[in-house]
């Protein structure tokens, strides 16, 4: 920062993650309207424009929205079957949602800011917000499994296929790892979007420097189209490794 | 530095507001409720109806798919009906043309037959009449011989007795 006086550069790339209330300055409450409201509701507006709305025509010839919308479909169903198995359809509307919400949320949280429009704030950013999806994730399949297979789910942990004296071992790693897994499902959703939202508002600050300006924008542009590919495919990431989860919830045995 | 200072406070003094635990129900109330709306939302309009539309178009085209196919086959049916109508034909007509070429060649025959029993006919007569004729010829050539065999007698001077005239050209034909 070796230009940093008053109003010269200012690196501030995490002020775009702060939780503030939307009207007034007080404190945040659980159920205080916040920038985190605006754009999950927006997120639902969009997901409901795009698969209800948009797909309202039935038609046999889609137009552009269905075909859209047919396409995300297609794309988690095809996901679910392929990776959980036949009888992993049934959840198949709970990871639609996981997916659709996680898509939507980082493609909005990367719309520029607009006039007096407040800056577009990326909820799954957030470890809190993505720690309950693994969370949810984590028990869901967890229960499911031992409602399934009763004790027969800890097989999970037991490598049949290993040398029995190594089996033990292995039944150790097995279970940490299991619980290790809401824990990296979160911080690799919130981390991707964190790590690539600061890096945009980093090289920002430098557009403020003449004669850095038009590498700093090139550099935004780079980082903004990284970004557009990592939203979609942090999303996926999260969906599939949550039907990977499925799986093993409804095939513990190896 | 920067005069917004509810930001400034906000920035400074956590670092990282992901780690801000204060904002933590405030997320996490919004997300269920969102999670949950959109969850509503897919799974009582928006997944049944696009799984529909889905459903109507992969109907759609193996429908038609199959009426091609059906369509394809009574093509083929006419086109099988049309060569069997067509080998039909082609066998009657043989047939009609090897019973006729049989009618001619019966009908030829006959005439054959009647024309070879004149011709027999016809030649049995002309042999016999070319008998006849040798018979007479034959006949002639003795009275011929008779006659000038006693002319010959009588030029000889000699007193020709007819009956042993005759008796001696008729030694003379036998022999």
């Amino acid at each position: 920062m070796a230009e940093s006086k008053d109003g010269g550069l200012v690196f501030k790339p995490m002020d775009q993650f702060l939780v503030k209330p939307l009207f007034g300055d007080g404190p945040v409450g659980m159920l205080t309207i916040t920038n985190v409201t605006l754009w999950m509701f927006l997120t639902v507006v969009v997901v409901v424009l795009l698969l209800v709305v948009g797909a309202r025509g039935r038609n046999l010839v889609p137009t552009r929205m269905q075909s859209v919308a047919e396409l995300l479909y297609g794309f988690v169903y095809k996901m679910v079957e392929d990776v959980a198995g036949k009888d992993g359809v049934k959840y198949f509307p709970y990871i639609m949602t996981l997916f659709i919400f996680i898509l939507v949320a980082n493609f909005l949280g990367l719309l520029p800011k607009f006039g007096p429009l407040p800056s577009a704030f990326t909820v799954t950013s957030h470890i809190a917000v993505t720690a309950v999806m693994a969370m949810m994730v984590f028990l869901g399949v967890t229960i499911l499994g031992f409602v399934k297979h009763g004790a027969g789910f800890l097989s999970l942990f037991w490598i049949s296929s290993a040398p029995l004296a190594i089996r033990p071992i292995l039944a150790v790693i097995e279970v940490i790892s299991y619980f290790v897994r809401p824990v990296s499902h979160s911080i690799r959703l919130a981390g991707n979007m964190m790590a690539g939202h600061a890096v945009i508002k980093v090289f920002a600050a430098f557009a403020a420097v003449y004669w850095i300006a038009p590498l700093s924008i090139a550099a935004i542009t780079a980082v903004y189209a990284l970004e557009v590919l990592v939203s979609f495919i942090q999303a996926y990431v999260f969906a599939i490794l949550t039907c990977v989860y499925l799986k093993d919830a409804l095939h513990p045995h190896h | 530095m920067a005069t917004d200072t509810g930001v400034e406070k906000a920035a400074s003094s956590g670092g990282m507001p992901q780690l801000d635990i204060t904002t933590f129900p405030n997320q996490i109330f919004w997300l269920l409720l969102a999670l949950v709306v959109i969850y509503l939302v897919l799974s009582r309009v928006a997944l049944p109806r696009i799984g529909g539309a889905l459903a109507d178009r992969t109907n759609a085209i193996t429908g038609d798919l199959a009426a091609a196919e059906e369509l394809k086959q009574k093509a083929q049916d006419a086109e099988a009906a049309y060569e069997k109508a067509l080998a039909d034909a082609r066998a009657e007509a043989q047939g009609i043309s090897a019973k006729m070429k049989e009618d001619v060649q019966k009908q030829l025959d006959v005439e054959m037959a009647k024309a070879d029993a004149e011709i027999s006919a016809k030649s049995a007569e002309a042999q016999a009449k070319l008998a006849e004729i040798r018979d007479n010829a034959l006949a002639s050539v003795n009275d011929v011989a008779t006659d000038v065999a006693g002319d010959i007698v009588a030029a000889m001077g000699g007193k020709a007795d007819a009956k042993a005239v005759k008796a001696a050209v008729a030694s003379r034909m036998k022999g």
